[in-house]
C-alpha cells in the first residue's frame, strides 16, 4: 500500500504573509492516478499545489515525495525532482514560439537528454501544437495555449504533474479533448492531480478527490463515493448549478 | 552655425555609424531592464570601467585594445555575476526599489574608484587604427565609426542568438516573460538573472573598448553615457535587442541632424524631444512589446 505512494502531505500548515492558507492538510497521492481537488474560490487549491512545487514553504508539516522530504525546497529543484505544475492561467511564455515554450520545459535536470523523445511525445498527444511550432505563443486560441502548457509540462518528464484549473474559460469540446489527452498522460505512468471548479465533471474523470474548504480537507475518497455522498450532492449539485461560483478564480 | 550649412550626406552617415555604438551601450541595460525590470544606474559607469581596464591593458602591457577584450569580458561577466549575487540579488529580497538604490551606490563607488585610480584626466584609446579615415564615395569618415557600427551589429546579433538557442538564453526570456512560470518549469531564476547580468557586462565590456576609441572619457562620464542609452532603450523599446539597436541609429541620426540644423551645442536638445514624445505617445518605444 505505502509502495505505491507518490506524494504525501502530512499536517501541513501554510501562510501568505499573516494569514493562514492551509490548515493542517493530509493527502496522499497515488502512483498513476487521477486525483482531483476540488472547492470553492480562496478554499486554498492553488496554495496547496504551490507548497507542492516550491513556490510556498509550509510552516509546519511535511511533504514527501518518493519518500523524500521536499516540503522547503525550491520550485527548481522540485522540478528536478519530478514534479511540474501546469498553472492556471496557462501562462505561456507569449512571445516565444510554441517551440521554444516546449523546449524551455526540458530545461530541467535530466529531462534535457529526453528532449527528443518528450518532444515526439507531446506532438503525437498534440498534433497541432506541431503545426504551429513557428507561431508565437500569444497568437494561440486559449485551448491551444492550454495545450502548449500541458506540452510544456510533459517536457519536464514529470512522474507527477499538477494541473490547475485548466478548463477555465474553454469550450467544452475542447475541455473533452484535454481530458482525453490527460488519459493519454496517465497510461503513460504518469500521476494527475488536478485542480477543477466544475465538480460535476471533475467527479466523472477523476479517480479519487479530495474537497477543500477555507483551507481544511472537508471530504476525500473515490470520486463515485463523493458523487453519491449527500453532503456533496447538497453542496455541490444543489439546485440548478453544477458549478462552484462560476467564473471565479481559485485561491 | 545655421540651417544646412554644407553637405547633409555625412551627418547622416555619421549618425548611424554613432548609433551603432550607442545601440552597443545601451544592449546591456536593455537586456538587464528586461529581465530583471531594474534601471542599472551604474550601467554608464560599469562602461567606462571597462574603457579604463582597456586603456591600463594598452598603456602598461600594449595590448591592443580589441585584443584586451580577451580579458576584460571574462573579467567584466565574472564582476556582473558578482554584483548581481551579491549586492543586486539581495536588494531584490527586500524591496523592488532597493536594487535601483545599489545600483545608484555602485555608480557612486565606480566613479570615485575611477578617480583615485586613474586621475580625473581625460584619457581615450589610441591605437594606430584610431586615427585611420575610409572614404565613401568623396566623403570621408573615420574608421573607429565603422568600427563602432560593426561592433553594435555583431554584439546585437550574438545577444538575439544567445537568448533564442540557448538554453541559458531562453531562460533568461522565460523569466523576463513571465517569472512564476519560469520558476515553474524549473529554471532557477536567481541564477538567470546573474547570468543576464554577467552577460550585459560582457557586452558593456565591448561597448567601454569601442566608447574609449571613439570618444575621450574622463571618471563620470559614465553618466553621460548611461543617459545616452537611456535615451536609446526609451527609443527602441526596453527589453528588445533589435528595438535598441534601431534606437541607437535613430539617437544617432538626430543627434547629428540637430548638429547639422542648430549647431553643435544644442544637437541633444532635438533627441531629448524626440525622447520626451516618444514617452508620451508610445511609451513601450518604437519597437517594444
Amino acid at each position: 500500500m505505502s509502495d505505491d505512494i507518490v506524494l504525501r502531505m502530512k499536517n501541513v500548515d501554510v501562510f501568505h504573509g499573516t494569514f493562514q492558507a492551509l490548515w493542517n492538510v493530509s493527502l496522499e497521492v497515488r502512483q498513476g492516478e487521477m486525483l482531483a481537488l476540488i472547492g470553492a474560490n480562496t478554499a486554498g487549491k492553488t496554495t496547496l499545489l504551490d507548497a507542492i512545487s516550491g513556490m510556498l514553504h509550509p510552516k509546519s508539516g511535511s511533504i514527501e515525495f518518493l519518500g523524500k522530504e521536499i516540503g522547503g525546497l525550491d520550485p527548481y529543484r522540485i522540478v528536478e525532482l519530478g514534479i511540474t505544475q501546469v498553472p492556471e492561467g496557462r501562462r505561456v511564455f507569449p512571445d516565444m514560439t510554441v517551440l521554444d515554450n516546449l523546449i524551455i520545459g526540458s530545461y530541467a535536470g535530466i529531462a534535457r537528454r529526453k528532449k527528443p523523445e518528450n518532444l515526439k511525445i507531446v506532438h503525437d498527444l498534440f498534433p497541432r501544437l506541431l503545426e504551429r511550432k513557428r507561431q508565437v505563443a500569444k497568437t494561440l486560441s486559449g485551448g491551444e495555449q492550454q495545450m502548449l502548457a500541458i506540452g510544456r509540462g510533459l517536457m519536464a518528464a514529470p512522474r507527477l504533474m499538477l494541473i490547475d484549473e485548466m478548463s477555465l474559460g474553454l469550450a467544452p469540446i475542447v475541455v473533452d479533448e484535454i481530458f482525453k489527452v490527460l488519459e493519454e498522460i496517465r497510461k503513460r505512468g504518469i500521476t494527475v492531480l488536478f485542480v477543477e471548479q466544475n465538480v460535476n465533471r471533475t467527479l466523472q474523470e477523476a479517480d479519487r478527490a479530495y474537497i477543500l474548504e477555507t483551507g481544511r480537507v472537508a471530504l476525500s475518497g473515490t470520486a463515485e463515493d463523493l458523487r453519491n455522498n449527500a453532503e456533496v450532492k447538497k453542496a455541490y449539485f444543489g439546485v440548478d448549478s453544477c458549478e462552484v461560483k462560476p467564473g471565479g478564480y481559485g485561491g | 552655425m545655421g540651417m544646412g550649412s554644407g553637405d547633409i550626406i555625412t551627418p547622416i552617415v555619421i549618425g548611424i555609424m554613432l548609433g551603432g555604438l550607442y545601440a552597443l551601450i545601451a544592449l546591456g541595460l536593455s537586456l538587464v531592464f528586461g529581465v530583471m525590470r531594474l534601471i542599472n544606474l551604474a550601467h554608464g559607469d560599469l562602461v567606462v570601467l571597462s574603457s579604463y581596464i582597456a586603456y591600463a591593458l594598452l598603456t602598461y602591457l600594449g595590448l591592443d585594445p580589441v585584443v584586451g577584450l580577451v580579458i576584460s569580458i571574462p573579467f567584466m561577466f565574472i564582476l556582473g555575476f558578482l554584483i548581481q549575487r551579491y549586492l543586486l540579488g539581495k536588494g531584490f529580497a527586500v524591496s523592488s526599489e532597493t536594487p535601483l538604490i545599489i545600483a545608484f551606490g555602485i555608480s557612486l563607488v565606480l566613479q570615485n574608484l575611477n578617480q583615485i585610480l586613474w586621475t580625473p584626466l581625460s584619457r581615450g584609446l589610441n591605437t594606430s587604427y584610431t586615427h585611420a579615415s575610409f572614404f565613401l564615395g568623396e566623403r570621408q569618415f573615420p574608421a573607429t565609426y565603422l568600427l563602432d557600427f560593426a561592433a553594435g551589429i555583431i554584439v546585437m546579433l550574438a545577444l538575439r542568438l544567445f537568448l533564442t538557442r540557448t538554453y541559458m538564453g531562453r531562460a533568461i526570456s522565460a523569466a523576463s516573460q513571465d517569472k512564476r512560470a519560469a520558476q515553474l518549469m524549473g529554471i532557477n531564476t536567481n541564477r538567470v538573472y546573474g547570468y543576464a547580468f554577467a552577460v550585459a557586462m560582457g557586452s558593456a565590456a565591448i561597448a567601454g573598448v569601442f566608447l574609449g576609441m571613439t570618444f575621450p572619457f574622463t571618471p563620470t562620464s559614465g553618466t553621460s553615457f548611461l543617459t545616452i542609452a537611456f535615451g536609446t532603450v526609451i527609443i527602441g523599446g526596453l527589453g528588445s535587442m533589435a528595438g535598441t539597436f534601431f534606437g541607437g541609429i535613430i539617437l544617432g541620426v538626430f543627434q547629428t541632424m540637430g548638429g547639422y540644423f542648430l549647431g553643435p551645442a544644442s544637437q541633444m536638445l532635438i533627441v531629448y524631444v524626440l525622447v520626451l514624445l516618444i514617452l508620451a505617445i508610445r511609451p513601450t518605444g518604437l519597437f517594444g512589446r
